[in-house]
């Protein structure tokens, strides 16, 4: 016994140091799984709070780029108005019952307070949590295109995990046919994102547009991701298939939180259909 | 004493701001970002008990990682280096005691400070970067990352050291 107590006593530091390298290697592992990091990270009243007020000192250099971007949006969003006035004045005969629609989607504005795209895994900190109504596994996108999906909230901050990340995977296809393929990261290049599991049949040129898929229950279909930068085509299959994206994730200041409103409809029925 | 906890302590809270707020959105060539946080841990005290230094070390770690959303990464890397850094001085001045009661780093040569920094600097980041890609596809990535940005790192830590600290 008093053998064990010298043991401890000489090598205690040796032991804290190994117990407390332990603790650390256990919050890495728990990083790296998605969904289960839990206690480490920037969605908390202290770091959020930071974050916000460095956030404001920042956001007002970046004013010029952030109007640009809402005048590109509005002017898009104008001409789609256009359009429809002039489809619906020749389909004037069709009684539109509103009653039979429902709204899928919901948007919240969120302002990005920490944008993260030179590491590995990047995660990005919005200023909006569960107060603001947002929740785990709602996507963001803003006027360019996808961003990511809420990993982790607060009452008023959540974590955003970018799509540039080893765990985020979205569900994509090309514009002009229907294959459907999953976006990941190689963690090379911020502005080129890779595309797996597409089948292939389908027929790739350099320059498609590729659009969300709309399978996820996350993304409404058809959000802009990029364009087709260049692929190898061996052994009849589809290596490296490189996406270069719209967005220009190194700046990201105002985005939107899409809420699907059926998500739980949606789940149910599909579980109930796997389990039976 | 008390002018000692209270000047580790503005350094400990003003080292984690600079580094999280300024030094983490720097991206030279695209993705370096220096990590001189780990000044903290040259310019603490030796005569410090050892059991407190490590545990503040562990937290100071920590208090980066909970900002930059990077799990226990930067935890670990500290914590190694805090408990390793004794038997690298001892190591770097060829002494196997030495006075831990009037030892400050300003009363080494330049080239034995350097020599310091550089050894812990260069392990801290790859542990860094070893535990954030967490792969051995990814050695070469590893190793690129850890030698620019420790290049960087040790030149800041050693202008800033210079620049700040009082020679006695």
């Amino acid at each position: 016994m008093q053998q064990l107590f010298y043991f401890i006593k000489k090598f205690r530091y040796s032991l804290l140091f190994i117990l407390l390298e332990i603790l650390a290697l256990y919050f890495t592992i728990q990083h790296h799984s998605y969904h289960t990091s839990r206690f480490i990270n920037s969605a908390n009243f202290v770091t959020g709070g930071i974050y916000s007020k460095a956030n404001s000192i920042n956001e007002f250099f970046l004013l010029k780029d952030e109007n640009k971007l809402l005048i590109e949006e509005n002017i898009r969003l104008k001409n789609q108005l256009n359009k429809q006035n002039f489809n619906s004045s020749n389909n004037y005969f069709i009684v539109s019952d509103t009653s039979k629609y429902f709204q899928q989607y919901e948007y919240t504005s969120a302002k990005v307070i920490n944008n993260n795209f030179t590491k590995r895994n990047n995660l990005l900190t919005i200023n909006k949590g569960n107060n603001q109504g947002v929740d785990r596994d709602l996507g963001i996108i803003n006027s360019a295109g996808i961003i990511g999906v809420v990993k982790n909230i607060s009452s008023n901050f959540s974590t955003v995990l970018s799509i540039l990340n080893e765990n985020s995977r979205i569900n994509i296809r090309l514009k002009n046919s229907n294959h459907y393929g999953t976006l990941v990261w190689n963690g090379k290049d911020y502005k080129t994102l890779q595309i797996t599991d597409i089948p292939r049949q389908a027929i790739i040129n350099i320059g498609d547009s590729i659009i969300t898929g709309g399978k996820s229950a996350i993304f409404p279909e058809g959000i802009n991701v990029g364009v087709i930068k260049d692929f190898k085509f061996e052994n009849n299959q589809y290596n490296e298939i490189n996406v270069s994206l719209f967005n220009d994730m190194s700046s990201i200041g105002y985005v939107q939180v899409i809420k699907n409103l059926k998500k739980k409809e949606q789940k149910e029925l599909e579980e109930k259909s796997i389990n039976e | 004493m008390n002018n000692l906890i209270l000047s580790n302590s503005l350094r400990f809270i003003g080292l984690v701001l600079l580094q999280v707020l300024i030094l983490n959105h720097i991206n030279l060539f695209g993705y370096l970002n220096p990590m001189v946080y780990i000044v903290w841990i040259f310019l603490f005290p030796l005569k410090k008990n050892r059991s407190l230094f490590l545990i503040l070390s562990f937290l100071f770690g920590l208090s980066v990682d909970i900002f930059s959303d990077s799990g226990g990464i930067n935890a670990a890397a500290t914590l190694f280096i805090a408990f390793i850094r004794i038997s690298v001085l001892k190591t770097i001045l060829r002494k196997s005691d030495f006075d831990y009661l009037l030892f400050n780093i300003r009363s080494l040569s330049i080239d034995k400070i350097f020599l310091y920094i550089a050894t812990l600097t260069i392990i801290h980041h790859f542990i860094v970067f070893s535990l954030e890609y967490f792969s051995f596809n990814a050695f070469i990535t590893i190793l690129k990352n850890t030698i620019f940005t420790s290049i960087f790192t040790i030149i800041l830590s050693i202008l800033g050291i210079l620049l700040f600290t009082k020679k006695k």
